[in-house]
């Protein structure tokens, strides 16, 4: 089952080879993984999706990431209602045929296309990466050239439906 | 506008230093003792200022022996093991040591020189990535970027080492920090937002626990390394006795609870007694306190303690359900829960029928071997170093056969006097472990006792012995083999004995003198008898070669893949 773990760290050097490190170390398996500044300076957050087979191996992901000097907090945000953004970026072979034919694929997705070129397009999406396969897979047969993924960066929504029930460990 | 004349005095005081003087005056604040160094192209500029320091300096013939020095000398004082290497070989020599203390939670604090600052990336002479190299096997590891964040970083660096789930850690040192000039910074803090270890266990928990041990009726307690890095012995024997709960200790553990001592049950594990794995077998109650559930102590985890209900109490949360469900996790100091469990005073559990049982399991089936005069047997030397040494000598040991008898077979009364490779395995481990831990307690006997395959990996390491007049005993079991790799081959490849034999040997005898270590061949319980005699007492180093049966076997022994109940050597007395 995929799971959505964020983790606020130090922004010292070395601190993403200690994370990815350790997933390479447990051999545990990232799908994704997305790093970025926070609004506090000097910290980052990293989102990571993995993928596991049971409660047992999150739980160790997620206390042997705690353990790590720089990681201030994680968090398996799985069971909370988030919201997941991805962004992909795909060059796609089109001719002015065949243009606005993709244009009308495009539209329903509210993905939009940044770049244009002789028998090529650029499409930028973004939204969960359900909707960026679903599109992905629409868009195929046209011959999809190069893709680009940034991976899933994730919040927990503000106001939780009070009947999810939230995973959490005593220890 | 006091204050700013305040500052400007502090101004005035403030004196240029270079970054290896600010690392010297770090040290000095953490009150190191001793160094475990081996110098080099870019620790050039901290070795000049060692020269003036009075912090003793054991030069090691090898960077690993250098720092399993360390971690002996951690091991037995438990302080930070304090090491220094050059860049590039230097500190990729380091490297297994760093392994060794990761896995059995030793403290250290390494220092590694680096290439300046300007080429690092190069690949320039004697560099490498150690960084990169040791992240998976440091409990933190940093470069230092500028020489101002000398004392702070160094300051952080035992903390880190030394609290919570001790580690090592490594500061990597550019040759240019290290001699860079900077005016004497302040007092340093400690800056480490992400890092605040559970001491103190959830007092739920507690009463938990104390519920489970109260309603029990096969307790056992499974005492780990935890008990002797918390200082815990004291309260591991008053909860014991109070609670009246028998204690199996694992490999590491020994020591934490007197082996003379009714409620001990002895050695868990793949080599460990009958009684011990039979109760984590059947008992209904399995109480590990700072232990990790390795799997050379449960066997096949499907046969472990399957009736029992299980408790964990760990400093690191990560431990807790690793490989075990457990249903009662207690995150904090073994002391600290120890001293809560005490003070609960609860109700004793009803298990005078188990202690009983393990009572006569214990009379039945105790450890075993075929004494011979000729040829000795090793369990037999080992049973003589222990009378030798009243059973109070420091224990130090290398990996394998001889490993396991001296676990077996050296009964310690008391904490912090055995020093093993538990969790990497680390053969040329004992006789650099050995200077380590005579110097942290140089009043103690230090017998290191080795096999003829591991101690050829760190021969070197006599010079020191003979160099500083450490008054190691030096027992050598020597089986010309690796012994349990042929065991091993023995039982389970049809005595296709591969590259387990040692056809060639140099004489011991004659390699002890040449360092100018005095040493003894022997071959016979009677010749072991009148040397040990001699040299015991001796204020001098020893090597004593001990010519061992070669094809004794380590019993019992859980066969890997079966579960701690399916011991196989053992023997009906």
């Amino acid at each position: 089952m995929k799971r959505i773990i964020t983790l606020t760290v130090l922004n010292r050097p070395g601190v993403l080879n200690r994370i990815t490190n350790l997933f390479s170390k447990r051999n545990y398996n990232i799908e994704s993984i997305s790093v970025g500044e926070t609004e506090q300076e000097g910290v980052s957050r990293i989102t990571c999706v993995v993928n596991v087979d049971n409660d047992r191996i999150i739980e160790q992901i997620t206390k042997q990431l705690n353990k790590q000097i720089d990681v201030l907090k994680v968090a398996d945000i799985s069971e909370q209602a988030v919201v997941a953004r991805e962004l992909a970026l795909i060059k796609v072979q089109s001719t002015p045929q065949n243009r606005n034919e993709i244009y009308s694929l495009i539209e329903p997705f509210r993905a939009s296309v940044i770049d244009v070129g002789k028998d090529s397009l650029i499409i930028q999406i973004t939204g969960e990466s359900d909707k960026i396969e679903a599109f992905i897979e629409l868009i195929k047969p046209y011959g999809i050239k190069e893709l680009a993924r940034t991976g899933t960066t994730a919040f927990p929504r503000s106001s939780q439906r009070s009947t999810q029930k939230t995973n959490y460990s005593i220890v | 506008m006091l204050q700013e004349t305040a500052f400007t005095n502090v101004e005035a005081e403030k004196k240029t230093v270079t970054g290896a003087d600010l690392l010297i005056e770090a040290l000095k604040k953490e009150k190191v003792e001793v160094i475990f160094g081996y110098p080099g192209g870019a620790v050039l500029p901290i070795y000049d200022k060692i020269y003036d320091c009075d912090i003793l300096h054991v030069l090691p013939r090898h960077e690993q022996g250098g720092i399993h020095a360390a971690e002996g000398y951690a091991r037995i004082s438990g302080k930070a093991g304090v090491v220094i290497a050059t860049s590039g070989p230097g500190a990729t020599n380091i490297v297994t040591g760093l392994a060794d203390a990761m896995m059995d939670s030793l403290p250290l604090v390494v220092f590694t020189g680096q290439v300046a600052t300007g080429v690092i990336g190069t690949d320039a002479f004697q560099e490498a990535d150690i960084l990169g190299i040791t992240t998976p096997i440091t409990k933190y590891n940093c470069q230092v970027r500028n020489i101002e964040d000398i004392p702070r970083i160094i300051k952080e660096a035992f903390h880190i080492a030394t609290t919570g789930r001790p580690g090592p850690v490594l500061i990597d040192f550019p040759k240019d920090i290290a001699a860079g000039l900077v005016e004497q910074p302040t007092e340093a803090e400690i800056d480490l937002p992400g890092y605040q270890p559970t001491i103190e266990p959830n007092y739920l928990q507690i009463r938990k626990l104390t519920e489970a041990v109260s309603g029990a009726k096969k307790p056992v307690i499974l005492a780990g390394a935890g008990i002797l890095f918390s200082k815990g012995s004291e309260l591991l024997l008053e909860y014991a006795e109070q609670q009246n709960i028998p204690v199996v200790h694992t490999l590491l553990g020994l020591g934490g609870f007197p082996a003379d001592h009714p409620l001990f049950m002895g050695l868990g594990g793949m080599h460990g007694c009958y009684t011990a794995n039979m109760a984590l077998s059947e008992c209904d109650l399995l109480i590990n306190i700072g232990a990790r559930f390795d799997d050379r102590l449960t066997g096949n985890l499907k046969h472990f303690a399957p009736k029992a209900t299980v408790a964990h109490i760990d400093i690191d949360p990560a431990e807790i359900g690793k490989n075990v469900p457990t249903a009662i996790p207690v995150v904090g100091d073994a002391k600290v829960a120890l001293n809560m469990l005490v003070k609960q005073n609860g109700k004793p559990p009803e298990n005078s029928e188990w202690i009983e049982t393990l009572n006569e399991w214990r009379k039945e089936n105790p450890y075993w071997y075929e004494d011979s005069n000729s040829p000795l047997k090793p369990q037999r030397v080992t049973e003589m170093l222990y009378e030798k040494t009243n059973g109070e000598g420091i224990v130090v040991t290398d990996v394998g056969q001889h490993q396991m008898w001296a676990a077996q077979y050296y009964p310690f009364k008391n904490p912090d006097r055995w020093v093993t490779s538990g969790g990497l395995g680390t053969m040329g481990f004992g006789l650099p472990a050995a200077i380590g831990a005579q110097i942290a307690d140089p009043s103690a006997t230090v017998v290191a006792i080795l096999g003829d395959a591991g101690f050829q990996m760190s021969t070197q390491e006599l010079a020191v012995i003979r160099e500083l007049n450490l008054p190691i005993k030096i027992a050598i079991f020597n089986n010309r083999s690796l012994g349990m790799v042929r065991q091993w081959q023995q039982i389970f490849y049809e005595e296709r004995y591969s590259h387990s034999k040692i056809p060639s040997q140099p004489s011991f005898v004659k390699l002890a003198d040449a360092y100018g270590i005095k040493a003894y061949e022997i071959t016979s319980e009677s010749e072991a008898e009148k040397v040990l005699a001699e040299v015991m007492n001796d204020n001098e180093p020893v090597l004593l070669d001990f010519r061992v049966a070669e094809n004794e076997n380590v019993y019992p022994m859980i066969a890997p893949g079966k579960g701690s109940h399916e011991m196989v050597g053992v023997k009906k007395k």
